[in-house]
């Protein structure tokens, strides 16, 4: 049940050479790993949901970025061996994809936790499993039981030139250089904008939120509707990055960014920034220097450790803090 | 002359207990109202039932002689009626300055915003000094004028108040109470919620004694302040 975990031939000759190695892979499995966690603290923040079914709209969008792949070969004759058509059939698929998850996500809210808004927290948390299952079982139904191969577009040349000490190909950098402006830009977003100042107001006293003329409704479904797009993002980067995809990669992947927003303090944006990187470190060094079948283990084990010395995450205040 | 707001046999709740019977409460423009009543009667959600974030089982609320008690509470302070609420509710983890942005959330006059943030300045120097700091490192008589200032910045026709003195030392109850007076003077219409009854009432130009969820006494501030039984019951004399 353990996600692949992206791990290429490391050369073990020299210790430290090795460490910075699974450091580096760690850290950019992280940035995919906090682009999920994003998806659940924000939500979170706002209604006090864990939404269970945000695993699942991942696993749907790189679904659907599959799907866009092979019809753009087929319809538009999409020749995928050309670098430039790569570039713009990603960026494509980086606007398509996380519009379908905002979609989808605004949807669930609506149809299924907002009826419930008022309900005892226990109601939407049952539900939520419940979407998540459902969800998987559309995912079963289109993609099939088996593993499906996402194609390998992203050369896995190294950037630092073949012979260097680490390697870290144009495929770790498309992550990064994916990942990393889009935090920067929902921080800035969350920060600065109108929008984004309601959702932390909201995020932090809902009732006077609505007494300042903020439409809480409206701010839940743009919550919902940012953090379903995080969820495309990292779905279109998980497919390029790891090559393979099923239905069953929304419930693994969501435990593992469900635990990054818990280790950074639930509610908390840097907080899930930081708990990704946290659990792609502790995968990557987990399964190099102890063993891959530990690697579940190993960051759960983390997880109780920091939450028995921080109740409330790393960044999370002791009072609630949320978004 | 036609009042401001008319709430009219207003019937409201919290799941299967009543709390509101039939409240009936009238503001006239340029008035300064008191509310007053014991802990309990049904004060904060009366106004909560104006801001529309209590609706009712029966009646009605008019606002310039339109039905609004089925509108949304964003709509309800875009017609110009603001809240600052029992217990400040002040975003703890935004800087002052976001809460009083915040306060103009209704508002698109960028213009307008940036004067009366001036303005909310003028009143409360305090908060000027204060404005990066978050709203929940603030002293409680500091919350407080935030919470009224916050409340100013949706430029009401019509502000609401919820125990503006609770909890504060009598100085800066002075001084809040003489903002409202000073606001009131410009033109604004007022609903004071006070336990703090003698205060409130000698502010007031009219007064509704409320027990239990139900208005038992209406008059002019000045005939309450008077009156045996409002003494007996919320004078302490
Ligand atoms: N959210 C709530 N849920 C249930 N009961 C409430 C709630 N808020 C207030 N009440 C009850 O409604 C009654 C009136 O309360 P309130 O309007 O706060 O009165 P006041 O402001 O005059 O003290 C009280 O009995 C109180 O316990
Ligand atoms: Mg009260």
């Amino acid at each position: 049940m353990t996600p692949p975990l992206l791990v290429a031939a490391v050369d073990t000759s020299s210790g430290w050479q090795t460490f910075l190695q699974y450091a580096l892979i760690g850290l950019t499995n992280g940035a995919l790993f906090a682009l999920v966690a994003l998806g659940y603290t924000m939500v979170y923040g706002i209604i006090e949901l864990i939404n269970f079914a945000h695993g699942d709209v991942f696993m749907l969008g790189s679904f659907l970025a599959l799907a866009l792949i092979g019809a753009m070969a087929k319809y538009l004759g999409w020749n995928w061996g050309e670098p430039a058509m790569i570039g713009l059939g990603i960026g494509l698929l980086l606007v398509v994809v996380p519009l379908f998850c905002a979609a989808l996500n605004v949807t669930i809210d609506r149809v299924v936790y907002k009826p419930l808004r008022r309900a005892p927290k226990l109601a939407p948390l049952v539900s939520a499993i419940g979407v998540s299952f459902v969800l998987m079982n559309v995912g079963l139904l289109w993609g099939g039981a088996a593993d499906r191969h996402f194609p390998d577009l992203v050369s896995r040349q190294s950037v630092l030139g073949e012979t260097a000490a680490l390697s870290f190909t144009v495929k770790d950098l498309m992550v990064v250089a994916i990942t990393v402006p889009i935090m920067i830009a929902l921080t800035l977003f969350v920060k600065t904008t109108r929008l984004g100042k309601a959702m932390r107001a909201t995020a932090q006293d809902p009732l006077a939120a609505q007494l300042m003329g903020i439409n809480v409704d409206r701010v839940i479904g743009a919550t919902f509707a940012l953090g379903g797009a995080l969820a495309g993002a990292a779905a279109v980067i998980y497919g390029l990055y790891i090559n393979t995809v099923s239905y069953q990669m929304g419930f693994q992947n969501g435990l593992y960014a469900f635990t990054a927003a818990v280790l950074g303090g639930i509610g908390n944006i840097p907080g899930a920034v930081l708990g990704g990187l946290v659990i792609g470190l502790a995968r990557s060094l987990g399964s190099g220097y102890v063993g891959e079948r530990w690697t579940s283990a190993l960051v759960f084990v983390i997880l109780i450790a920091i939450l028995v010395f921080r109740p409330a995450g790393l960044l999370g205040s002791r009072t609630r803090d949320k978004v | 002359m036609p009042a401001l707001l008319e709430m009219q046999e207003f019937y409201a709740g919290y799941g299967p207990i009543e709390v509101l019977k039939g409240i009936s409460i009238e503001v006239r423009p340029g008035e300064i109202v008191a509310l007053i009543g014991a802990n309990g009667a049904g004060k904060t959600s009366t106004l909560m039932g104006i801001s529309g974030c209590l609706r009712p089982r029966r009646g009605r609320v008019l606002w310039e002689s339109q039905e609004i008690q089925q509108l949304p509470a964003h709509e309800i302070v875009r017609r110009g009626i603001c809240h600052s609420p029992e217990g400040r509710k002040i975003f703890p983890r935004l800087t002052v300055l976001e809460n009083l942005q915040m306060g103009a959330f209704s508002r698109r006059d960028r213009a307008g915003i940036e004067r009366d943030l001036v303005h909310a300045f003028e009143l409360f120097p305090i908060l000027a000094e204060r404005r990066t700091q978050a709203g929940g490192t603030l002293s409680g008589g500091e919350q407080q004028m935030l919470s009224v200032a916050r409340a100013l910045m949706g430029r009401p026709k019509l502000l609401l108040l919820d125990e503006p003195s609770l909890g504060l030392a009598p100085m800066i109850v002075v001084k809040i109470f003489d903002v409202v007076r000073k606001l009131n003077q410009e033109g604004m219409a007022i609903l004071l919620v006070e336990q703090a009854a003698r205060m409130a009432l000698k502010l007031a130009h009219r007064g509704y004694v409320m027990e239990i969820g139900q208005i038992t006494m209406v008059d002019k501030a000045a005939a309450l302040l008077t009156d045996k039984r409002v003494q007996d019951a919320y004078l302490g004399e």
